[in-house]
């Protein structure tokens, strides 16, 4: 940031030294949640939030593939909506391509929607055990709803009856 | 609300509301539509009676907003990759959201008859 009269505490001047001079004409203005050596947690997480924000975009780009097929399949094509039942969900699922294609998108799903609420939870959250709740919750349904979806598509029977 | 949420306005600032409040929603539908797959398990009667709800012209409805959050998130989602990564999406990002508004426009156009016409019949008569 700067080198001259300027701390590292945002607009404010505690020590009363001036904050403008010919270089800065105007307050400098930190970033918003800027790790400070006052914010908790302040060890370095390594890469994770470039990773995160990495796998946002690829995963991005396969789901636009994976979910505009899958809407194609089951709300346009042969009769739309009206044709799903479970004889359909059973010729679906005979085949291994429709069962990897259907795990692929439920679990690049989960993770690219519960990254995308991680985000959320922390920029509208502000204090810290409702973060830590809300983000227990969440992590809580993903992984259940990550295992439950597994489950389904490797266990599914089509002479349950 | 934090300080400072509501940003500078035009394009960029409300693609990227759009973008969370469509993202939210799909989220959530997600989570039921597992959990509506997983009575396959349970018995087909269980499976066709939950997805009769899918087939009235109410959810169709709701069916159709669901297309439009996931055609506009994916269509958003792939101006955000260009800003990212071309060196020249930041200078186009204008262009690029009204080109996305565009196709979205004719997509639902063409998913009202796929999505809606059982409904319409229905609600209608033949």
């Amino acid at each position: 940031m700067s080198d001259t009269t300027l701390g590292t505490s945002g607009t404010g001047s505690p020590d009363g030294a001036s904050l403008y001079d010919r270089d800065h004409p105007a307050p400098i203005i930190e970033p918003p949640r800027q790790r400070t050596a006052k914010s908790p947690g302040t060890r370095a997480r390594g890469n994770f939030e470039m990773y995160g924000w990495l796998f946002m975009r690829l995963s991005g780009i396969v789901l636009v593939v994976l979910v505009i097929g899958h809407l194609l399949i089951q709300l346009v094509l042969d009769g739309g909506v009206s044709k799903i039942g479970f004889a359909f969900v059973a010729g679906r699922w005979a085949s291994p391509w429709w069962q990897a294609w259907d795990l692929g998108m439920l679990w690049l799903a989960m993770l690219h929607g519960t990254n995308g609420l991680r985000t959320v939870v922390d920029d509208y959250a502000e204090r810290p055990g409702t973060r830590m709740w809300l983000k227990g919750l969440l992590y809580t349904a993903t992984v259940f709803t990550i295992l439950l979806g597994t489950l389904v598509i490797f266990t599914f029977d089509p002479n349950i009856r | 609300m934090p300080a400072g949420t509501l940003y500078r306005g035009r394009e960029g600032m409300w693609s990227w509301v759009a973008h969370r409040v469509t993202g939210v929603l799909i989220f959530f539908f997600l989570f039921v539509h597992v959990l509506d797959t997983a009575l396959v398990r349970v018995s087909p009667e269980a499976y066709d009676d939950v997805v009769a709800t899918y087939k009235t012209p109410v959810v169709a409805l709701l069916e159709y907003g669901l297309v439009a959050a996931i055609l506009f998130h994916a269509l958003n989602g792939l101006r955000i990759i260009a800003v990212d990564f071309w060196s020249e999406g930041p200078r186009y990002q204008k262009q690029m959201l009204w080109s996305a508004v565009g196709i979205w426009v004719v997509l639902m156009a063409g998913a009202l008859y796929p999505v809606l016409g059982h409904a319409f019949r229905e609600v209608f008569g033949s």
